[in-house]
């Protein structure tokens, strides 16, 4: 118990005073994590939208497919990840493991099959409202699709949350593609399991509580930005 | 706000460019722990301009990431595994650089009375005649395979053992956590130990065996198996490794006022 108040006065020190590594590896884990949510979201938003507007042959397959790969392993897509960045994988040549890049890659195989089923669950019930609609004025598919992502943009912010905190807590890929390398590749996440493992738990636990506060801070930021939760507006 | 936001993006994105020469270093965790790298590297960077990458990860994992060319050496303590990656020519060579050594770890109360044995492998006698919890790292490490060959000596298999034998496969500070929790017995190298910031009831029970002794050794990865290696770099730092300034830090070297390693490269 006594290292819960440890660790939650030593998180409110480091955050005032500013710890030099502390903000390094806090502006890591976002930079890593963004950069995995934008590209994750720019697959998995139309995705998300084909799948409800399309109606094709593996269409069932490929949304059980993307249920199921919700749930995935990160340590197992870690290994994967590795195993293709490695000098002696496909992707070898391109020196990636152990980059930024690599936990950025992992991240985005993690949170796209999420972002897509979430997505995909919003737009379908909004595609039997307008389904009459689109169909009766003729529109392609492309049209359809823009409509969905747009009009459905606020459950759309959800799921790409959703994909934003599972992203932002995750440790087992990228310790294993990332390396925990200081000052290149450590982030929060992999910083807390250090510390843990030096039986340091106020430290690891100070980490934490910024990990926590910085999730809500870009969660209110976002909000904020696309002005939801406001009267008149849904 | 909104540029601002973006402004900021663009300069996250542009952090962590460019440096001069960086290495890949494999090493384990149990030499990280100790908190000499924390003295070394800084002093690698001030005396050759070199930025060492520090990969901590268990010895099995080192000797894979250097057999497939991902790191460019590495620093690990178990020499049968060593031995056998140059054997298939992974690396260029070894260079024995400096050693620690393992302790015991136990109750304050020493049930099994490990304390008073004769030999470390008459300590874990009596601790699986006491059928006293022990928590083995079970992970392939350098200090697991340590602690199998210790085993053997004392004429014991561990496969047999019952449930007072924990193989928690994981890292040495996340073992010592699961021992301090259970107040287990646990074979842990000394700088593990002493740097270990949780450590409950548990003390120090047996040292000293001439058997415990864990050699560390330095190898590059064989630059004629993967030609991007920085082969050149990596000799630098063996160089910088072996000499008298890696040798004054690494002796002086203290927690609580204990030596922890003895520098016996061959200069």
């Amino acid at each position: 118990m006594s290292d819960l108040w440890g660790g939650l006065s030593q998180a409110f020190y480091m955050l005032f005073s500013l710890d030099a590594d502390l903000v390094e590896i806090t502006l890591r884990s976002l930079q890593v994590t963004l950069t995995a949510l934008v590209i994750a979201s720019l697959i998995a938003l139309p995705l998300g939208a084909l799948l409800a507007v399309r109606r094709f042959r593996i269409r069932r397959l490929t949304i059980a497919v993307l249920n199921a790969l919700m749930g995935l392993p990160p340590v197992v897509v870690g290994l994967i990840v590795y195993i293709m960045l490695s000098r002696s994988g496909p992707f070898g040549v391109f020196g990636l493991l152990f980059t930024p890049t690599a936990m950025i890659i992992a991240q985005v195989i993690i949170i796209v099959p999420l972002i897509a089923s979430i997505a995909h669950q919003a737009l379908r019930e909004l595609w039997s409202d307008y389904h009459d609609l689109l169909i009766s004025m003729n529109t392609t598919h492309a049209q359809r699709m823009k409509t969905l992502l747009w009009d459905g943009r606020r459950a759309l912010l959800t799921a790409a949350l959703a994909g934003f905190g599972r992203a932002i807590g995750e440790v087992g890929a990228i310790m294993v593609v990332g390396g925990n390398i200081d000052h290149h590749t450590r982030v929060l996440t992999t910083a807390i399991a250090l510390e843990t493992g030096k039986g340091d738990f106020a430290l690891a636990l100070a980490l934490g509580f910024v990990l926590i506060a910085m999730a809500i801070a870009v969660n209110l930021v976002i909000h904020w930005l696309t002005q939801t939760e406001k009267e008149g507006r849904w | 706000m909104k540029t601002l936001m973006m402004a900021a993006m663009t300069t996250l994105a542009m952090t962590g460019a460019a440096w001069a020469d960086e290495i890949k270093l494999a090493v384990t965790t149990s030499f990280h722990n100790s908190g000499l790298s924390d003295v070394l590297v800084p002093a690698i960077k001030r005396d050759l301009d070199l930025e060492v990458q520090l990969l901590v990860v268990g010895t099995g994992q080192a000797l894979k990431l250097g057999a497939a060319g991902d790191v460019d050496a590495i620093l690990v303590h178990s020499r049968k595994a060593e031995e056998k990656f140059l054997a298939a020519g992974n690396g260029t060579h070894r260079r024995e650089i400096m050693y620690n050594d393992f302790v015991f770890i136990g109750p304050q109360s020493d049930v099994a009375g490990a304390g008073n044995a004769a030999s470390a492998a008459e300590a874990l006698s009596r601790i699986a005649n006491a059928k006293a919890p022990f928590v083995s790292r079970g992970d392939d490490s350098g200090t697991h395979k340590k602690e199998l060959s210790l085993w053997n000596v004392a004429d014991l298999d561990p496969a047999g053992f019952d449930n007072w034998y924990k193989a928690v496969g994981a890292g040495m500070g996340a073992a010592l956590n699961t021992a301090a929790g259970m107040n287990a017995y646990i074979m842990s190298d000394r700088a593990s130990w002493l740097n270990f910031g949780n450590k409950g009831d548990l003390a120090l029970v047996y040292a000293g065996d001439p058997v415990l002794f864990n050699q560390y050794a330095y190898l590059p990865v064989n630059p004629d198996k993967h030609a991007h290696v920085k082969h050149d770099l990596a000799l630098r730092l063996e160089g910088w490794l072996v000499s008298d300034t890696a040798k004054a830090l690494i002796n002086d070297y203290k927690i609580n006022g204990e030596t922890l390693f003895v520098f016996n490269a061959v200069q």
